[in-house]
């Protein structure tokens, strides 16, 4: 792979736009990084943008977006093919590599302090100057559910550019007019019905300029999006062929374990006799935070990993539970405000601090560390040898991942080459490149042989990232049947500080994260303030399914909820009367419709809704629940939502529905609980989530209203905690604000 | 020590300790079956043992003696799927797909012990295996599918 000194200049420029504001060169900004598959480009094959690569056996679609469970290989590839007139599955594809091609445009959308229903003049240029910051990053990230809005326009686009281009070769080559051309199935179509198979131009059209922004189709001419697709993993996952990151091989390799710091420090002594005199352990090797055992076979790498007797360096965060609590309690400060996020009325005026308690009403609320415990442990193979670094695994940040090896290697990131696979979960989990770096360490010290690291379950747990703590204090207060005022207080770590750190880019600012989901809420409530507080000195954190909006939004909701009853009002219609926008009333008033809300339920039994917005999409979800005698049963979920239109309805409900069972189990029994420094729960007899006997009815509606597409990955895990504690609330009159609810109550 | 994977005979040398789990994945390169959490809590590595559904990451190669083992290779291809990995096909349940090869074996298992289970008997038989993805629904129906084109 050549030297891209481009790419190092480029990223300066953009770490100092993301940090402040440095003025950058027109010509730097305008210029689209080179397509990654002109490089070493085979004779006869063509590309024509960095998504299509043809040659004289096959076409490949290129899905740069990682698939850890949510489809997208798919989806990517049905952006194309749609364009391209393929037909299904009559392609390959690939995830092609790390490249700055694959920037991320749809990443600014959310990273600026604007709602998403605001298209006002300056939302805009805020927008605009965020994905200029992310382009010059060259940030290639699956996250913050936004593959399909990336993707939407820009792969039909990079289609329709490879038709028009493949029909540019079969006119020169036929001497027709290209108008009288078509395409179908993979092939030109001549007036007469000859056909020319794509493969069999690819040589020609290679030496044609791509023909550029050819217009796109209109969707009542689809042949594949918008329909049931079979998903292109869909036997292979249901067969036991599909290979993760953890199922691969490499010829000569070796197995590693690490013990790594679950107080993320440093090693103080370690005693590794125990582990040595294990027959099969080959090697104790020191790495960074930790330490590794080499071995013939995972199992018996760690078993030595097991076997070694470490001493630890003390966590920087509190060694106890209780301590983090405090923290964020100490939090609610002038100095630790982040930002007055929302300032709607005259809080102040409405709610004077020394207003009689029967006018006010004011609760806390708790939204616990959770991890991210897919089921595929973190794993990766790396081959470091002369030439650079070989890495087989799967990643959200491909670019990252070259860069974490870089840093552990001392090679340049242009010589480290990536092969992304399929990834079994992650829910954010793959957003972090630690165990790339300690697999990088390991195999840096055996230069020339292939290690494969699998971390054990309990490394996993140990180590995550996991969601972050939050906490809230909400006043508000009830005129004539409404809610009138409203006031929260968020106290959280900056999740977006932490991850980017880790990560080596400043990120400078507010973070959106700590409010998210009841800053933006939209409800015109006359008097609404939502104010972030920033807690230092807590455990590091990242990006869980949704991040911010699950503490934040079960906080609002939770408390809306109390207020809402406070008023003598109907939990639904007061949301109704409240919600500011179309598209939110819509999914209410939808979701009140699916779930019979105005039905009477028997005692013992409940519903509760909730409405929160992340990703720029409102989701509005009805729990219904039955009190019996062996604890909370989850009887039936409605989900009303609005991505505008659905790409693909077979995949976006079983996205939804998977969200909907993730949210749940996690309210019910998820959370990391430090003690002595490290977390408590390293495995799942702990760290359980929900069972499928626990599984309610879930039933999805999307209204297709929305005026921008959206993606659906993570926007109905948000609802779902509130809901069900809304739900419990309306069932047995016992209000729950502290998750996860089983430390309050028993589930059946 | 000899013992039968999807019929053919294996009389490898094996540390008596390790786990069929390792065993099958490393040992005989069959990684079908997943690792999720070493401790019987996840299913993501069920297999059958002499017909029966078990984890295999709690067999210990020292018991395999005369075992019979069936893995998801085993139980249908890409090109010949048992009729429960058609029914997952069809239903399109996996998101990750890491667990399904769990829990199509646990499938698998109960739907040849009990041709028509109750939603109380799929409800029984499935909740030892863990899908983080949150596929249950489609798993449920996937079942349901399968049991119906058995019956013809």
């Amino acid at each position: 792979m050549s030297l891209r000194k481009f790419t190092r200049r480029a990223f300066l420029v953009g770490s100092a736009v993301i940090a402040g504001g440095v003025a950058f060169g027109v010509y730097t900004v305008r210029r689209d990084p080179e397509n990654p598959l002109a490089e070493d480009l085979p004779e006869g094959a063509a590309t024509f943008n960095p998504w299509v690569l043809i040659d004289a056996q096959k076409v490949t679609l290129i899905a740069p977006h990682a698939d850890k469970g949510q489809g997208v290989m798919s989806v990517q590839a049905a952006l194309l093919a749609e364009e391209m007139d393929l037909d299904w599955g009559g392609f390959e594809v690939s995830f092609g590599s790390p490249a700055k091609a694959y920037w991320n445009t749809a990443l600014g959308d959310d990273s600026v302090p604007f709602r998403a229903s605001d298209d006002s003049r300056l939302a805009r240029v805020a927008r605009g100057g965020a994905d200029i910051a992310f382009k010059l990053l060259g940030m290639q990230v699956t996250g913050g559910s936004t593959t399909v809005p990336d993707s939407f326009d820009k792969l039909r686009e990079a289609g329709a550019m490879a038709r028009e281009t493949l029909k540019a070769a079969a006119a020169r080559r036929s001497g027709l007019a290209v108008a009288d051309l078509g395409t179908e199935s993979g092939a030109v179509l001549l007036p007469d019905g000859t056909r020319i198979p794509y493969t069999e131009l690819a040589a020609e059209a290679a030496a044609i300029t791509p023909v550029a922004a050819p217009a796109l189709r209109d969707p009542s001419a689809w042949r594949l999006l918008g329909q049931p697709m079979q998903r292109l993993d869909i036997v292979e996952k249901s067969t036991g062929t599909a290979r993760y990151g953890i199922d691969l091989a490499v010829e000569g390799m070796v197995h590693a374990a690490v013990r790594l710091s679950p107080h993320r420090g440093v090693v103080l002594s370690y005693d590794d006799s125990a582990a040595r005199a294990l027959p099969y352990v080959r090697q104790v090797l020191q790495i960074p935070g930790g330490l590794a055992v080499i071995a013939d076979n995972s199992w018996h790498a760690m078993q030595g990993a097991e076997a070694l007797e470490v001493e630890w360096a003390p966590a920087a965060y509190p060694p106890e539970q209780a301590g983090h609590w405090q923290r964020l309690a100490d939090s609610f400060t002038e100095d630790a405000l982040d930002r007055t996020w929302r300032n709607d009325g005259d809080v102040q005026a409405a709610l004077p601090a020394d207003a009689p308690a029967a006018e006010v009403l004011a609760a806390e609320y708790r939204s616990p560390y959770v991890a991210h415990a897919p089921l595929e442990p973190l794993s990766a193979i790396v081959r470091v040898d002369d030439a650079g670094v070989e890495i087989w695994s799967g990643h959200q940040m491909p670019r990252e991942v070259q860069k974490a090896a870089a840093r552990a290697t001392g090679i340049e990131p242009e010589q480290v080459r990536f092969h992304n696979h399929l990834i079994g979960g992650s829910f954010g989990h793959r957003l972090e490149p630690e165990f790339i770096s300690h697999a990088s360490a390991i195999a840096n010290q055996l230069r020339g042989t292939p290690v494969k690291l699998i971390y054990r379950r309990e490394e996993d747990f140990a180590t995550d990232f996991p969601r972050h703590i939050a906490m809230g204090r909400g006043r508000g207060a009830v005129r004539d049947g409404q809610v009138v005022a409203l006031d929260l207080q968020i106290a959280a770590p900056s999740v977006t500080r932490s991850q980017m750190g880790r990560l080596g880019i400043p990120a400078a600012g507010p973070d959106n994260q700590i409010p998210a989901g009841a800053w933006n809420a939209p409800y015109a409530i006359p008097d609404f303030r939502v104010r972030a507080y920033a807690a230092e000195g807590l455990a590091p954190v990242s990006s869980w399914r949704a991040v911010g909006a699950n503490g934040a939004g079960f906080i609002l909701e939770g408390f809306l909820d109390e207020l809402i009853l406070q008023a003598g009002a109907d939990p639904l219609a007061e949301r109704i009367r409240l919600a500011s926008d179309p598209v939110a009333r819509g999914v209410l008033e939808a979701v009140g419709k699916m779930s019979g809300w105005d039905g009477v339920l028997p005692k013992g039994r409940g519903r509760g809704v909730a409405l929160v917005e992340s990703f720029g999409v409102p989701v509005a979800e009805v729990v219904e629940v039955t009190a019996t005698e062996g604890g909370i049963r989850i009887d039936k979920v409605f989900v009303a939502c609005d991505v505008g239109p659905v790409l693909d309805p077979v995949n976006f409900e079983n996205l939804v529905q998977g969200g909907v069972v993730f949210g749940l189990g996690a309210a019910m029994n998820c959370e990391i609980t430090y003690a002595g420094g490290a977390a408590e729960q390293t495995n799942f007899d702990s760290h359980e989530g929900m069972r499928l006997y626990q599984c309610p009815e879930i039933h999805v509606q999307s209204l297709g209203q929305a005026a921008k597409i959206r993606g659906i990955g993570e926007p109905p895990v948000p609802p779902t905690a509130p809901a069900l504690a809304n739900a419990i609330f309306a069932a047995t009159g016992q209000r729950i604000r502290e998750l996860p609810l089983y430390r309050h109550i028993d589930f059946a | 020590m000899s013992f039968t994977v999807n019929g053919a005979l294996h009389d490898p040398e094996l540390d008596p300790d390790m786990p069929l789990l390792w065993v099958l994945r490393e040992v005989l390169g069959l990684p079908g079956t997943k690792y999720g959490c070493g401790i019987g809590a996840c299913g993501a590595c069920t297999v059958h043992l002499n017909g029966e559904a078990v984890r295999a990451c709690q067999v210990l190669a020292g018991d395999l003696d005369g075992a019979e083992i069936v893995t998801i290779e085993g139980l249908g291809t890409p090109e010949a799927p048992h009729p429960v990995q058609a029914a997952w096909i069809e239903t399109q349940v996996a998101q990750c797909g890491y667990c399904q090869s769990g829990q199509i074996m646990q499938a698998a298992a109960l739907l040849a012990a009990t041709p028509a289970p109750t939603d109380a008997e799929i409800d029984e038989a499935m909740s030892g295996n863990l899908c983080r993805c949150g596929t249950y629904p489609r798993i449920r129906a996937a079942i349901r599918r399968a049991a119906h084109t058995a019956e013809g």
